[in-house]
């Protein structure tokens, strides 16, 4: 492969989970700000901007001013929960076109506090919309929809929901050695925040069969930023570079006779492994958007990590734990199940994808050099949209 | 009627919104119980949801026919919580995705015991008539 055009430099996640009164804004703000110091830059050096709007419609034409910074790029993607790998890959474009030097990512978002009920609540809308009018009288929910993958690919291969449930489990004991999400936890008002067993994921309630309320992610208030820059720009910053070797984009939608175990993965992977030179098996950190249990099945197989039907296999025996060796390590900061999910949690991925390739997580993988990002926006049982970012430290293809 | 002016109105399903011309069609063939679906009279390609033109070409035009109502259950899922009132008070409900025997897949809600359904389960479609127009339910053969 080429040498690769830009890298991650500063990152910050908002600590708490529960913002106490803070807005959206103040939250990217302050992400911003410290994303920036991480790095050792300024608002001064940003010259670049990506935004998905989570904070306000049209935010583009408002956040630079929010932020005080004069970007001569402004991508505003905004594809849900995968928007900020998009966001990532853009920025890596951008910047290997010249055009931008410091790309600031946020997130913010208040999604705890405002009670919003993501999995469960009334998502029909009332547009006057060809898919929505298709399906909004039948009053599927957010987790509904990702059950009937679920449902389809138990029947299809054979998994079970002891195989879903290791996933759970695997991100709830990454979770406990992290002191955010721990407080995190107890902050959203998690009674007895503990390592869980795949009994506890069974045995908790269903929400949508075969999905039960361990095997969804929590909601949270939260945010976070990620600051991309040129290799002249990471020259001269203080943190140890996490270099983004191979992007891929794809979406997918429902088509008559499509098998719906397969997901939009199966197209963004193999193009970010093609331009990363590397394959799924080189990887040591699995940051895979955890909406739920069966989004990071599907995922897994669908990125090449396991064959098409066998991530079930795959995840048991605690295959995905940051200490178990043959990984990869999945969501070693207890991913959205178990640390953070304030409605979008893709900026998140690169966050903690960054901190193990410094050596930096709470669940460190000794010498992790190669890790994935892969964000998951939309629904995954009807239309959603996908980016793989493949990142490394220096000298890791080397 | 002498609705008592405190009573809350019942809960009522939501339905698709109008004017939306791609969809409007297929709806109000629902009001005569006829399921539709579209299939391009250049390339043959069946289309669903409906719209004005061929995704599988560019010189198409998609013609409506009626579907027989039958299929399979392709997946499904019980949806046990809900915040929307309506749905609320039908818990547990199923919806599911139906490929029908002419080759497209809608979704629908499947009036079935949720332990007695499986994937690939034969099923027909029924209605719910509302206003304008017929909601299809559908149900195991």
């Amino acid at each position: 492969m080429a040498a690769p055009a830009a890298a991650i430099a500063g990152i910050h996640e908002f600590e708490k989970r529960a913002a106490g009164g803070l807005s959206p804004l103040q939250i990217k703000a302050e992400c911003a700000a410290r994303a920036l110091e991480d790095a050792g830059l300024t608002w001064a050096d940003v010259d670049a901007v990506y935004d998905a709007s989570e904070a306000g419609r049209m935010q583009g034409l408002t956040i630079a001013e929010y932020f005080g910074v004069t970007p001569r790029v402004l991508d505003t993607t905004a594809v849900g929960g995968s928007s900020y790998e998009f966001h990532a890959a853009h920025a890596a474009r951008d910047i290997a076109a010249g055009k931008a030097n410091v790309a600031l990512l946020t997130y913010g978002s208040t999604a705890h506090s405002d009670r919003r009920a993501i999995g469960t609540g009334w998502r029909g809308g009332s547009e006057a919309q060809p898919a929505a009018n298709m399906e909004r009288p039948y009053g599927l929910t957010l987790v509904g929809n990702y059950a009937m993958v679920a449902r389809r690919h138990m029947a299809q291969y054979g998994t079970t929901p002891e195989q879903l449930a290791e996933i759970a489990v695997t991100t709830r004991r990454h979770a406990m050695r992290n002191p955010q999400a721990v407080a995190g936890l107890a902050d959203i008002g998690i009674r007895n925040v503990r390592e869980i067993s795949v009994d506890d994921v069974l045995g908790s309630r269903l929400i949508a069969d075969p999905l039960h309320l361990l095997e969804c992610c929590i909601v949270s208030d939260g945010g976070g930023a990620v600051v991309i820059v040129s290799p002249a720009v990471a020259a001269g910053i203080r943190t140890r570079p996490a270099w983004i070797l191979g992007t891929g984009e794809a979406v997918g939608y429902p088509a008559s006779g499509a098998d719906i175990t397969s997901t939009a993965a199966a197209r963004s992977g193999p193009e970010a492994f093609g331009q990363a030179g590397l394959r799924p098996e080189e990887i040591d950190i699995a940051m895979i958007y955890d909406s739920f249990t069966i989004t990071v099945l599907a995922i897994l197989e669908d990125l090449g990590f396991a064959k098409k039907g066998e991530g079930g296999p795959f995840a048991a025996g605690g295959r995905l734990a940051f200490d178990h060796p043959g990984g990869p390590a999945l969501n070693t900061d207890g991913g959205g199940l178990s640390s953070n999910h304030p409605g979008m949690r893709g900026i998140f991925l690169l966050i903690e994808a960054t901190r193990q390739l410094r050596g930096e997580s709470t669940a460190q993988v000794p010498g992790a050099r190669l890790a994935v990002a892969h964000g998951n926006g939309g629904q995954l049982g009807t239309r959603h949209a996908a980016c793989t970012v493949v990142l490394g430290t220096d000298g890791a293809t080397g | 009627m002498n609705a008592m002016p405190d009573e809350p109105a019942p809960p009522e399903r939501p339905l698709p919104v109008f004017p939306e011309p791609d969809t409007e069609p297929f709806w109000t063939a629902t009001a005569e119980h006829r399921l539709t679906y579209q299939v391009c009279r250049a390339c043959g390609q069946v289309v669903f949801h409906p719209r004005r033109h061929c995704p599988g070409c560019i010189s198409g035009e998609p013609e409506w026919r009626d579907s027989a109502g039958r299929g399979t259950v392709y997946t499904f899922t019980v949806v046990r919580q809900n915040g929307h009132p309506f749905f609320r008070a039908r818990i547990p409900y199923v919806v599911g995705l139906i490929d029908l025997d002419e080759g497209f897949r809608m979704m629908a809600e499947i009036a079935a015991e949720p332990d007695a359904l499986h994937v690939d389960q034969r099923v027909t479609v029924g209605w719910e008539d509302h206003p304008g127009l017929s909601v299809p339910v559908f149900r195991p053969e």
